[in-house]
């Protein structure tokens, strides 16, 4: 109990004279240092996205070669097949984009960027990620119960999920709710920090329009994150208490109503997104300005554009449910607003295109990244436009045409935006260089890969092929010669680009342990984070808290001479 | 400050370094706690209007009617407890040790809430209401035991309030962050009385 509540002593400042010589298990197990909490997240994260591609391997695997015994799995059971693709879905969302994206990164850079030495609340930082790891491991641990785990998809629609006879799961399905549920309190607990810490610690001097891109963009995802997932909250128990109970939310033979859990889930569904796609935007537009020495051209309409972004996502649900039986004239106002969402994201794209422009841009791994970010979002973007039409989306819905444009918005978000960040923030994380040339080719091995595994995917949604299906052999019209050959083009593909991650964890490794010293500014930058050490030690800058005299992005400005102007230096 | 054996507030290692703040850590973070439970109550209430209104007949034919006329009672002493507190917290900032009648006042009312409320449920268990017996009991017992677990939990930091108050070292601040969540207990009670007793 008394770790939730927040009280106003420093738990956890007391030390920062660094006299405190810290044990192994309060440095590495249960550290309260924004940092380390911030390395278990970004840890976990990338662990649990391995397991993630896996499970996409062993899938796309059966779909390529149908029957086949999968290297690394076995034979993929119908049963296998519906867990494997609902824990794929769940875990690279809630266990990967989520943790990496928001939490690490908000961990690590909210407190450097703002001139802090750590978040508010240590102590509720460190339990939120406790609740994190505790619901990881459940999701993993169900794939050892009695029945395997949940394959009721990753949107656990009723009367699916909530029945043991349809989703061929037991206790599993319970499982995955509990996990997903407890995973929502470990974000709540770390967006109430995120929020609290940049809005009253920030560096004197470091006015609102001083703030980094990116604490700007976590601010307004955890924002978004708490308006949203109270209703999922509300329906994951009404769910739970179905399975285990036997009450009946969902069960229209007993007074309940199914689409009920279809409103729930989308209400969060859809601002989910934006949860994960600002922080990926934020760190784009950090590293875009690094790399084209170039102030952000319109940080006020970036800035409004994600707020305008966050309040119109709270209105487009229903254009999840436009075959869900809802009313059409319903259908037209959500085509509405799902068609003007794409206005301020459109016009965030332009404001990154125009920071571009005129730029003196260097091709390190980062930008690379942040450049691909740009493109293979535009694609994911321009495709939801055909989706969110109603007309055009009775054709399309539930077909790969679905799937192929949701992975061209979440893969960009999720690894290209992380590889971005990671990539650009590296130097300061561990006080070494990345190996620029075995970046660069393993960013050309990602890309391209992910393009050859997706683009076929439209082809086949646009010819009809269903989602959810195990095996297209049943399917006549659907197990044509040239569809099974881009099916099997798919998935070579991703083994090609499951593989090319090995290059990444062996530069990773190789130059933490042996790479150049980075230095305090290897890129030149001028936000408070390069001002430290790197890597920043406990209480990131010992001799004293900076103080803020200007805008993050003040590249190339005509009054100074040198081509950056640290945020921390006096006038 | 008026008296004079009280400690000095416990200054945080920040304020005498960066922006001023407008509001307290403590109030901050857990206003925007309250932001997420409004959000968790608006998703069950409407979920439950929902399926009232789309009925074919409402309420269902073989259950008890809710005791709307007992809970009124008690929705006012709710009220009444939410009273005592603001008027605690307005003593607090003249004379702190003032503010202990008051605050015991509204833990009591509040401890009095909850206790009715479970007298209510065990006797409409008796006349056949449950978890299971229909979707208004579902309902019913979700989101009236939802309400209740955050007045415990409230009550809760209440009680660790008075306490650190009878020891002389609570902070305004402190005190705010418990009243935010006990404002939300006892605002929250009257939409959930409207929409699911009436």
């Amino acid at each position: 109990m008394a770790e939730s509540i927040p009280v106003e002593h420093a738990d956890g400042h007391a030390d920062h004279g660094g006299h405190h010589e810290m044990s192994f298990s309060e440095k590495y197990i249960f550290p309260l240092d924004h940092k380390m909490i911030a390395m278990q997240y970004m840890f976990t994260g990338m662990f649990m996205a391995v397991i993630g591609g896996f499970f996409a391997y062993a899938f796309r695997m059966q779909l390529a070669f149908p029957g086949i015994n999968v290297p690394g799995w076995g034979v993929v059971t119908p049963a296998d097949y519906n867990a494997l693709v609902t824990s794929h879905g769940s875990i690279m969302i809630f266990w990967v984009a989520m943790p990496v994206l928001i939490a690490a990164f908000g961990n690590y850079l909210i407190p450097l960027m703002i001139g802090a030495d750590d978040m508010v609340f240590p102590r509720v930082n460190r339990l939120s990620y406790q609740i994190f790891l505790l619901s990881a491991i459940i999701i993993l641990a169900s794939f050892f119960v009695e029945g395997g785990a949940f394959g009721g998809a990753w949107t656990a629609y009723p009367p699916l999920s909530t029945k043991a006879e349809y989703s061929l799961t037991g206790i599993g399905s319970t499982m995955w709710i509990l996990a997903v549920a407890l995973e929502f309190v470990a974000f709540l607990l770390g967006g109430i920090n995120f929020i609290t810490t940049a809005m009253n610690s920030r560096a004197p001097g470091m006015k609102m329009w001083d703030i980094p891109m990116v604490v700007w963009m976590i601010v307004i995802a955890s924002i978004l994150f708490m308006l949203s997932v109270g209703p999922l909250l509300a329906g994951g128990i009404m769910m739970m208490f179905d399975q285990q109970l036997g009450t009946a939310f969902f069960d229209p033979d007993r007074g309940g109503d199914p689409i009920l859990w279809q409103h729930l889930f989308w209400f969060f569904g859809h601002p989910e997104v934006y949860v994960v796609l600002l922080p990926a935007v934020g760190i784009v537009a950090d590293v875009m300005t690094v790399f084209s020495r170039k102030k952000l051209f319109g940080y006020k309409t970036v800035l409004y554009t994600a707020i305008g972004t966050g309040v119109l996502s709270f209105t487009v649900w229903a254009h999840h449910q436009f075959v869900a039986g809802i009313d059409p004239r319903m259908a037209n106002v959500f085509t509405v607003t799902t068609l003007l969402i794409s206005v301020p994201i459109a016009e965030m794209m332009f404001v990154y295109i125009a920071t571009l422009y005129g730029g003196s841009i260097t091709f390190k791994t980062p930008m690379l990244w942040a450049l691909a970010f740009i493109f293979e979002f535009l694609i994911g973007g321009i495709t939801g436009i055909f989706l969110g039409a109603s007309g055009n989306d009775i054709y399309m819905h539930d077909t790969y045409f679905v799937l192929a444009h949701f992975h061209y918005t979440f893969y960009p978000i999720a690894i290209i935006g992380t590889f971005a960040g990671f990539t650009h923030w590296f130097p300061k994380m561990f006080g070494k260089m990345m190996n620029d040339n075995l970046g660069k080719l393993h960013f050309w091995l990602t890309i391209i890969p992910f393009n050859l595994i997706f683009l076929p995917l439209f082809v086949l949604g646009a010819a009809g092929q269903h989602r959810r299906i195990y095996d297209y052999q049943n399917f006549p019209e659907l197990s044509l010669p040239w569809m099974q050959d881009l099916r099997q083009l798919a998935t070579i593909s991703l083994c090609v680009m499951l593989g090319a991650q090995l290059i990444f964890f062996y530069n990773v490794i190789k130059s933490w342990m042996s790479g150049p010293a980075a230095g305090k500014n290897p890129w030149r930058a001028s936000t408070l984070e390069w001002t430290a050490a790197s890597p920043p030690p406990h209480g990131n800058w010992p001799e004293g808290l900076p103080t803020c005299y200007r805008g993050p992005y003040e590249y190339s400005h005509p009054d100074h001479e040198e081509d950056y102007w640290p945020q921390n230096e006096p006038a | 400050m008026s008296a004079g054996s009280y400690p000095p507030p416990v200054r945080l290692v920040r304020q005498e370094h960066g922006e001023p703040r407008v509001i307290s850590n403590g109030v901050l973070g857990m206003s925007l706690f309250v932001l997420t439970e409004i959000m968790l109550f608006a998703g069950m209430v409407s979920a439950f209007t929902i399926v009232r209104a789309s009925a074919a007949i409402w309420p269902p034919p073989d259950q008890p009617r809710l005791p709307f006329e007992e809970t009124a009672f008690n929705t006012a002493a709710l009220f009444l407890s939410g009273v005592f507190l603001f008027v605690a917290q307005r003593r607090f900032t003249v004379d702190r040790r003032s503010a202990r009648m008051p605050l015991l006042a509204a833990i009591g009312l509040g401890g009095f809430f909850v206790v009715f409320q479970g007298w209510e449920w065990v006797s409409m268990i008796a006349q056949g209401l449950t978890m299971t017996s229909s979707i208004l009991g579902s309902f019913f017992y979700l989101i009236v035991g939802t309400h209740a677990l955050h007045a415990i939990v409230a009550i809760g930091l209440l009680v660790q309030s008075l306490r650190r108050l009878q020891g002389g070292w609570l902070q305004p601040s402190q005190l705010a962050t418990a009243a935010v969540l006990w404002y939300f207990v006892v605002g929250a009670w009257p939409m959930i009385y409207w929409r699911v007793y009436l």
